[in-house]
């Protein structure tokens, strides 16, 4: 809502500068968007009077103006505009004026003629195209006859007005009106407004019964009036009501429509004017679309009217979507004559619903959506017929048509304590008693106990709660003290599940990832990757783009999203971590379980090459090699790892799924490079576990184990085996056949060729042998390897080397 | 010559001897040439028994002097040069200290999680939990148990991504806060959380808006709680956030759940308040919503509105990391741009 200040000193007598007015309604009713006027930064720009125009001889659209500018002699202006004319008075910029966007306008040549200046349309001087009159929209601006050659052009056309633009909230739509913002502004500034009531003129020799009859809906339309206004010329509004309008970003149409457009910035209160000869028979009736029915509104589009929506029917059929748009047949015209001037108040959710379904958010719209002061409906349409039959020379047909409902000010009761104890205060029942007068509410008061009577404007207020903040606001929430909550004392900490959550993230950014947020919502191809186990996916019912349709089931399709667009960028080493939730939906149900999940995607080196050390490349075993810090750091025990070809999009060579005891909880691998390809990255490894079922796990504590005070003895041994063998069942075996002296088992080759057969490896264990309660016979340990190592032999036929 | 004269003469060229050898080995050669049993001492100690009853104590005892002033030589004369060696040794093993360390390899959280955190801590401090909620929610906990029934203006605030005509994207956090509320136990002590976690909304991606953000939104309820209590802990906030100095302000807004409502300034951590580019020239900075809970939500949740009260805020932790670190575009935080990332690897 942009307020001038100018227009609010007609009900307010407020003598301070616009950014502290600006300051001061931010601070106590609504956010300020900004405080403006058109004419800053603007320079030399004047009224001229086009004393003679001709044809500029170079050119067929150029006209060369001889301006008469208040000076001692004309200047000669080149002017391309279609609707330049001698005799008429126009906006000139003199040489060395500035027009909008700063731009500086200097004398110059056109086509061989001087030009000292420029004749201005009302775009060039800063108007949005939104707001200048359509006559005008091609061309110059033409100024009053009455307009003086040489004075500035500021206060003919309102730039030398502040305007003040308000972001109003939905809860104070009082406000979206010139009066309730006085009213607002009376408050805080403990003044009193003046407002003009109308003076009503009727024809008493006609009467409306000759014209028209009224059927509303009361649900649809509580309150809903019309006036008949006749003998109406429609023409140019007068510049007072121009400047009003387009300062407030309404474009001036005629003086009909424009006097409506007034009275809804005025009050707050949308009219709705109809060529009431266009209308089929006398009845109007406010009611429900009618399947199959169409209008065709002002925008001149025709439109299916929905079930939903009030319309406005005549005889014939509905002539206006009610409170949102009107009909275009129905509409004003320079040939209409009798004007049928609508006041109403419909339902909002309706009203609501129309506008969206439709997509036509009016300012009529908007202010029926939230409500509109129903205390001046009449008095507004009052003020508008006999505006419109002063300026049209019409005359208002004696009566109203229709029918309005009685509205009653809300009673609120409140004491003086509540308002404290909710406040933090020790107001004084003095104080709000001031603040609730200020507010133009009547009040009783008896014993700090308030009975509120809040008047038909504020019906954004109901209950206690609202008084409280209307008590705040005005006190100013400057004035309320800084306290904590006192009161009993709760312990503050972390759930199990959150600390795992946080002991994981800290683990991983220890070991050398960096954690990375991307986004819950994906396309259906990458939602369903990665799957760990079955589950349907989740769509929305109307995405924005294809990108993002589903919600993930998985986090490594984000991971490598954020790899692509690093690799891209030739970012190539990358060590990403996420820890977030992936939505499984079970078929029966539309809302997926959320479950916790970490994954990790890496490509590149690890370390780079430097003068201290060989570069290190991230491969699989750097990768597992996290996963078991993990699992180990977060105590979780029994966990192995088996190669896994299950997994489409991992590398089937090169994935292993990770289980505590039996139960899944995960995988690490490459991703396929079918994949990888797709996404235009490098070799990238990955590992995705399931965190609910490690918070699950039931981990023991860790229980002390005494260091033995013994020696220990260790043998190392080197076997050639198949290269089918896995390491982890040599190692099991060992660990299996060996006596209770094994204390561990350790790789340390890995070997292939050379010496070693094609269809082998060579695999080095250093095997630990140790005692706590006694020093190790060599002999013993020496029966016990020699023993495991004949069965390894016939186990797996390794040649031990 | 006699024997006092042979010490003193042996004494004197001796300590010269010592005093220039250079060398570790020719030391130890002296000492066992000087003070071994064939050296010199040794020799007139033994021709000590050819001298009167009165000369030996005086010889004697002038050897015994001689041969303990020579040990102190040549022990001192060792220690130099030991030292010498080490110095020498220690010369040879010189490096470059400038150049590079090996580097740590260490990660790091996420900026948003750096603020969230931090407000995580400052909470649990103070007595509150930390809960956390479903992202995909039913309308009913997002919206209705919120103040907000279908059709309210409000709605049009935050555009929703549905799933279903009841299943949506939660828009806000404060589903967890209609959720606990129900559950809460009063006799066990009043209701204090806050809920952190991930938000949608149906906008267009550009520098200022993302589809999907953070919120952290707090509540407290309990007997007497006053606007007083939310200014002071929302002055907590900022003070964790953006420095010790800030101080805050309130002005009216509207939620649907708050009542009254009120969106909170921070004084601008640039300029101090004096005003710059980041505050707009105006000195403050508007970081949060906040409010008293409205009755309905609290009636909604089983809570008696006539006996208990309290107070809600939300706030935006993309937001406050944009402010903080001047990122000027939200969508980096989603992108994971490695050489975005590492750049808040200092804590906080």
């Amino acid at each position: 809502m942009k307020v001038s200040t100018k227009w609010l000193k007609d009900y307010i007598d407020l003598d301070i500068n616009p950014e502290e007015l600006a300051e001061k309604i931010e601070r106590t009713a609504v956010e300020v968007d900004g405080v403006s006027r058109l004419d800053k930064n603007l320079k030399k720009i004047v009224v001229g009077a086009t004393v003679e125009v001709r044809k500029h001889p170079e050119s067929d659209h150029l006209n060369i103006c001889q301006v008469d500018v208040g000076a001692a002699e004309l200047l000669q202006i080149v002017c391309g505009a279609p609707n330049i004319a001698a005799g008429k008075k126009v906006i000139v910029a003199l040489p060395n004026s500035r027009i909008a966007g700063n731009v500086k306008i200097k004398k110059s040549k056109m086509r061989g003629e001087v030009s000292e200046g420029m004749i201005c349309s009302l775009q060039e001087i800063g108007f949005s195209e939104s707001v200048v009159p359509k006559a005008y929209a091609a061309g110059i601006y033409l100024l009053p006859d009455d307009a003086k050659p040489g004075e500035p052009v500021y206060s003919y056309l309102g730039m030398d007005e502040d305007i003040i633009d308000l972001d109003v909230t939905p809860n104070r739509a009082d406000m979206l009106s010139m009066r309730g913002t006085a009213h607002e502004l009376a408050a805080i500034y403990d003044q009193k407004v003046i407002l003009k009531k109308p003076a009503l003129q009727e024809d008493l020799t006609d009467k409306i019964s000759n014209y028209i009859q009224v059927t509303a809906d009361k649900e649809l339309s509580p309150t809903y009036l019309l006036r008949i206004i006749k003998d109406v010329q429609v023409e140019e509004s007068p510049m007072w009501l121009q400047r009003r309008l387009w300062n407030a970003g309404i474009r001036p149409m005629n003086n009909v429509v424009d006097v409506t457009n007034y009275i809804l910035l005025d009050y707050g209160q949308p009219l709705h004017s109809f060529d009431y000869q266009k209308i089929a028979g006398k009845g109007i009736e406010v009611r429900l679309a009618k399947s199959g029915e169409t209008l065709r509104t002002l925008d001149e589009e025709e439109r299916k009217l929905l079930p939903n929506d009030i319309v406005i029917a005549d005889d014939n059929g509905p002539i206006a979507l009610a409170g949102t748009m009107g009909g275009l047949n129905s509409g004003i015209s320079a040939e209409t004559q009798v004007i049928a001037l609508e006041a109403a108040v419909f339902n909002s959710s309706a009203i609501r619903k129309t506008a969206r379904k439709h997509n036509l958010h009016s300012e009529a719209a908007m202010r029926f959506e939230r409500g509109i002061n129903r205390g001046t409906v009449a008095e507004a349409l009052d003020m508008a017929a006999q505006l419109i039959a002063e300026l049209g020379n019409g005359k208002i047909v004696a009566g109203v048509a229709g029918t309005q409902d009685s509205i009653q000010p809300v009673i609120i009761n409140i004491s003086t304590k509540k308002i404290n104890d909710v406040l933090g205060t020790e107001l004084q029942i003095a104080e709000i008693k001031d603040i609730f007068e200020r507010l133009g509410f009547t009040i009783e008061e008896e014993n700090g106990n308030f009975t509120v009577s809040v008047p038909v404007r504020r019906w954004d207020i109901s209950i206690p709660a609202d008084l409280i903040e209307e008590v705040a606001r005005i006190y100013g929430y400057d004035n309320l003290p800084a306290t904590l909550p006192s009161g009993e004392l709760t312990p503050g900490k972390y759930t199990y599940k959150q600390q795992v959550i946080r002991d994981t993230r800290s683990i991983l950014e220890e070991s050398g990832l960096m954690q990375a947020i991307s986004y819950g919502l994906t396309s259906d191809k990458k939602a369903q990757r990665f799957m760990m186990e079955d589950a349907q996916s989740t769509r929305l019912n109307f995405p924005m783009s294809s990108d993002r349709t589903t919600v993930r089931m998985n986090l490594i399709s984000g991971l490598l999203d954020d790899v692509a667009y690093n690799n891209a960028r030739k970012v190539s080493d990358v060590m990403l971590y996420e820890q977030g939730r992936v939505f499984y939906r079970d078929v029966d149900n539309d809302r997926p379980r959320e479950v916790e999940h970490v994954a990790a995607a890496m490509t590149g080196l690890y370390s780079a090459q430097s003068w201290h050390d060989e570069k290190k490349q991230i491969d699989f075993y750097v990768t597992k090699g996290i996963v078991e810090h993990l699992l180990t750091v977060l105590g979780v025990t029994d966990v192995n790892y088996r190669a896994s070809q299950e997994h489409e999009e991992m590398h089937p060579g090169r994935t292993a799924d990770i289980f505590i005891g039996n139960l899944f909880i995960g995988f690490v691998g490459e991703v396929h490079p079918n994949i990888s390809k797709e996404y235009g990255i490098g070799r990238t490894y990955v590992f995705e576990l399931d965190l609910q079922k490690i918070i699950d796990f039931n981990n023991e504590l860790i229980v002390y184990q005494p260091v033995s005070k013994y020696p220990v003895i260790t043998r190392d041994v080197a076997m050639a085996v198949g290269k089918e063998i896995a390491n982890a069942d040599i190692v099991n075996f060992i660990k299996k056949q060996s006596g209770k002296i094994l204390s561990n088992v350790q790789l340390f080759d890995v070997y292939e060729g050379g010496k070693i057969s094609t269809e082998q490896k060579s695999l080095a264990y250093e095997l630990t042998y140790s005692d706590s309660s006694k020093t190790l016979e060599d002999d013993d340990v020496t029966a016990d390897f020699e023993k495991v190592m004949s069965k390894l032999q016939a186990k797996f036929n390794v040649e031990i080397r | 010559m006699d024997l006092k004269d042979r010490l003193t003469k042996l004494k004197v060229k001796a300590l010269s001897e010592i005093d220039t050898v250079e060398d570790l080995k020719k030391i130890n050669e002296i000492r066992v040439n000087l003070l071994g049993k064939k050296g010199p001492i040794t020799e007139v100690l033994r021709g000590m028994k050819d001298l009167s009853k009165e000369e030996r104590p005086v010889v004697g005892s002038l050897a015994n002097k001689v041969r303990d002033e020579l040990t102190a030589a040549i022990t001192q004369r060792r220690e130099k040069l030991e030292i010498s060696k080490i110095a020498r040794k220690l010369e040879k093993e010189k490096i470059d200290v400038t150049l590079p360390g090996v580097p740590v390899k260490a990660g790091q959280p996420h900026i948003i999680m750096q603020v969230i955190d931090q407000l995580e801590k400052l909470f649990l401090g103070m007595g509150y939990q930390v809960v956390d909620g479903p992202e995909i929610e039913e309308d009913h906990y997002n919206f209705e148990m919120m103040n907000l029934p279908k059709d309210h203006p409000a709605r049009d605030m935050q555009d929703t991504f549905y799933i279903t005509e009841q299943i949506l994207m939660r828009t806000q956090t404060s589903p967890v806060q209609a959720r606990t509320m129900e559950k809460h136990d009063f006799a066990k002590g009043p209701l204090k959380m806050i809920s952190p976690g991930k938000v949608y909304r149906r906008d267009t991606d550009d520098a200022t808006h993302s589809h999907q953000f953070h919120q952290v939104e707090g509540l407290v309820i309990d007997r007497h709680i006053t606007m007083g209590d939310l200014k002071g802990t929302l002055q907590s906030i900022a003070r964790t956030i953006f420095g010790d100095e800030r101080e805050i302000r309130l002005r009216p807004s509207y939620f649907p759940f708050t009542e009254p409502s009120v969106e909170v300034d921070v004084s601008c951590f640039k300029c101090g308040g004096k005003g710059c580019t980041v505050c707009k020239q105006t000195g403050w900075i508007e970081v949060l919503g906040a409010g008293m809970v409205h009755p309905n939500v609290l009636t909604m949740a089983g809570i008696d509105a006539e006996v208990y009260g309290g107070f809600a805020f939300g706030l935006g932790p993309d937001r406050f990391a944009m402010l903080k670190y001047g990122v000027d575009d939200i969508r980096e935080f989603y992108l994971n741009d490695v050489r975005f990332l590492s750049q808040f690897a200092q804590k906080g």
